[in-house]
């Protein structure tokens, strides 16, 4: 028994039982339904082992989606145990274990899937390309970022949750002061999937590279793409800092040494220091393809092109060095001086204006544009008014001097809320509603998209806006309660009338989904939009091997132009096709860095060097494998095109 | 056959042989940390963009532009990384 001991939950309560109990029927059910349907084989030759970035990009999809509710009924619980004074709803540890995996959950479960979703399905379309440049890499990166985040879900059954907050600030994430194993889930679980965004960020940036249609040189992709290669630029430079500093997080925590102790000449605000230089490009790596987004929808609904194609480009080149250099604006109380502090106020000022370039910009495409209000383009409407209001109180938090004053308040919780969900969930709903036709063959219904769009919105607004008052008068972020005196009590309640507002507008795009599943015509159009870049030319659902014959580009908005003056992108007879061959290494390699990680967490040293070797096995093995993937001949693409209706 | 002689890469991996014996002398010789540290930094420098352009063929393809500007930019973001951990870390704490 005092082996499994280990594994027991520190700090049970009924609701951390009901989850388990939750988790195993769910689990129960899902193998009963695959075995009962016998859809096991179906699942394993045509999504498990499949090589093709739209299938990835869906996965991730779904993934991200299912993160979404996890993180967002922490962040209920969360607002239900604030929204009145001096509550008993969560106790300070399970508050603790609440805010620490509802943050990590959002930004590198959430937001970093959802964003590799829209990027693996529509980048290799937009450049007019077959697939990514590695496709089972791209399926690595997948499966290394899926069993990280399950290896993250399992803590909360298995061994308790970490506890130190989404920025793990070292002592406080050592052994001395957490001492269950949560932290340890949270060094290697962002570990594993962190490996996978590495791999990602070098396959994108070698595709945007290499794999354009001919003609389309740099300064005619399209702004999506742009955005995406900026942000893997940047996953590239900023990655290997994170891996870095977990694995000497991890070292202190397994293997006793003293990089970031307070004793043995550790530093402890090192920590700190190396998790921002990733954390704050990781912002940006969040926003830049939601920008992309944006320049997508907004000149397809405004009927315009992109006002200031060439400031855009430049505005995130700007974006992506200065994003490197404004770190320390996130401990400006970390004890140095007014000297250092001045610097990185300076710099962090100055992003604001790259951005404003930006903003700037879209108003200018919409000026005198036909504009037609769909959802896509509501959510992009409604992005603009609130994500000014987040930038702005951002530069307000970026002065060094008044940062003393909001420094760790909800006025800080408030600021970070108003950019990122109108900057990341908007846009990532917005790209859903926007590519959900070229993914699945149907489009969503735009009367209860636009509902739910003013319910996200509102719910937004209502949720974060009293906690700018509630932290100017100081209401400390993190804190499991508080006494009536305070004068919080009716900020927190309104916060916490938003959060529900938001719930109701989530659980209306989940049941938005399962109406149009059920009821939308799949008779629709290649291009429902009217849209301008080139994976609007493909056939919705689009085939495997993406376009038969590769287009041809001449301008930016090829597309539109060749709609317009009824031209063919496509020029040439059928050709042979070479398609990469699905793979079951990377979910099998993938599975056995989960059961790596398991052991590493659990000090399980003897499980832990079989993982090892196992993976040490899968790349020997991949290094020998023949397999040269398999060709699509011309006849063939005949005949599949001709019933699909051929390339338009 | 002098043309097939791979005069660029002998030459190469002996300069890079020299590189690393004058590193070695850092733990042999007995001199003050600051001067070690100046020759481990040129010797490693050198060693890495010797590596890169002649055993990693860096600048022999039509893409040596985006090639060189990635390393640069790498570089640059290093550098600056560094420069301002040690700003915020000892130069500017008080």
């Amino acid at each position: 028994m005092e082996f499994f001991e280990r594994f027991a939950i520190p700090h049970p309560s009924p609701l951390i039982y009901a989850s388990m109990v939750a988790i195993g029927l769910t689990v129960i059910a899902i193998i009963a339904g695959l075995t009962y349907f016998k859809k096991w084989g179906y699942l394993w030759r045509e999504w498990l082992t499949t090589v093709d970035h739209k299938r990835i990009g869906i996965m991730y999809l779904f993934s991200a989606l299912l993160m979404l509710f996890r993180g967002g009924v922490d962040a209920i619980m969360m607002r239900a145990q604030l929204a009145v004074p001096e509550n008993t709803f969560l106790d300070a540890q399970h508050y603790n274990e609440v805010f620490t995996t509802h943050g990590v959950v959002m930004i590198i479960f959430m937001a970093m899937p959802f964003i590799m979703a829209l990027m693996n399905f529509v980048v290799p379309l937009q450049i007019g390309a077959r697939d990514v440049a590695f496709p089972r890499l791209n399926a690595l990166s997948f499966w290394l970022f899926f069993m990280g985040a399950m290896l993250f879900n399992v803590s909360f059954v298995i061994g308790g949750s970490p506890d130190a907050g989404w920025t793990s600030y070292f002592p406080l994430a050592g052994n001395d002061l957490s001492t269950s194993v949560g932290t340890n889930y949270y060094m290697i679980a962002i570990q594993i999937a962190g490996l996978g965004t590495l791999m990602t960020g070098i396959n994108f940036i070698a595709t945007i590279f290499k794999m354009r249609a001919p003609g389309m040189t740099l300064m005619k992709m399209p702004m999506f793409t742009w955005a995406s290669l900026i942000t893997n630029v940047i996953i590239v430079f900023a990655f290997p800092v994170l891996t870095v500093a977990l694995a000497m997080g991890t070292f202190d925590r397994l293997f006793g040494t003293h990089f970031f102790a307070t004793t043995n000449g550790g530093m402890d605000m090192l920590w700190a220091n190396l998790f921002w230089i990733w954390g704050h490009p990781e912002v940006y790596i969040l926003i830049l393809p939601a920008f992309g987004i944006y320049s997508e929808i907004i000149p397809t609904f405004a009927g315009r092109n992109l006002y200031g194609y060439k400031s855009m480009v430049f505005s995130m080149v700007i974006i992506s060095l200065l994003s490197f250099l404004v770190w320390a604006h996130h401990f400006f109380t970390m004890g140095q001086g007014a000297f250092a502090n001045s610097i990185f106020s300076i710099t962090t000022m100055a992003i604001a204006v790259p951005t404003g370039i930006k903003i700037f910009n879209w108003l200018f495409t919409l000026w005198k544009g036909k504009i037609r209000i769909t959802t896509p383009m509501l959510y992009s409407m409604l992005f603009i008014p609130i994500f000014t209001i987040g930038g702005v109180t951002g530069v307000m938090l970026g002065m060094s001097a008044a940062d003393y004053q909001y420094h760790n308040t909800m006025f800080l919780v408030a600021h970070f809320h108003l950019v990122i969900i109108p900057g990341v969930v908007f846009a990532m709903l917005a790209g859903l509603t926007y590519w959900w036709p070229k993914m699945f063959g149907f489009m969503l219904n735009e009367r209860l998209g636009k509902w739910a769009a003013w319910l996200v919105a509102s719910g937004t607004i209502v949720a974060f806006f009293p906690m700018f008052i509630s932290g100017l008068d100081g209401q400390a972020r993190r804190m499991y309660t508080y006494s009536e005196s305070t004068g919080f009590g009716i900020w927190n309640m309104l916060s916490f009338v938003g959060a529900g507002i938001l719930a109701i507008g989530f659980v209306l795009i989940v049941y938005n989904i399962y109406y149009s599943t059920r009821y939308a015509s799949r008779d629709i159009p290649a291009d429902p939009w009217n849209a301008r870049s080139l994976e609007w030319a493909t056939p919705s659902p689009t085939p495997a091997y993406n376009f038969a014959i590769t287009p041809e580009v001449d301008s930016r908005d090829a597309f539109w132009n060749a709609k317009r003056s009824k031209k063919s992108l496509f020029k040439g007879g059928y050709k042979d096709i070479h398609m990469p061959n699905n793979s079951g290494g990377p979910i099998i390699m993938s599975a056995i860095f989960f059961v790596l990680g398991f052991a590493l967490i659990f000090s399980l040293w003897t499980v832990a060097i079989i993982a090892a070797v196992g993976i040490a096995g899968c790349l020997i093995y991949r290094s020998f494998e023949q397999d040269h993937g398999y060709h699509i001949t011309a006849d063939e693409l005949k005949e599949m095109e001709d019933n699909n209706g051929g390339a338009k | 056959m002098k043309e097939l002689f791979p005069k660029k890469q002998v030459v190469g991996f002996l300069f890079s042989l020299i590189l690393t014996a004058v590193a070695l002398l850092v733990y042999f010789l007995e001199m003050p940390f600051g001067v070690g540290m100046i020759v481990l930094l040129l010797t490693a420098f050198t060693q890495a963009g010797l590596q890169l352009v002649v055993f990693m063929h860096a600048g022999e393809t039509k893409d040596k532009g985006a090639i060189y500007a990635s390393i640069y930019y790498g570089m640059i973001i290093a550098i600056l990384s560094i420069l301002g951990t040690l700003l915020v870390m000892i130069w500017g704490y008080v």
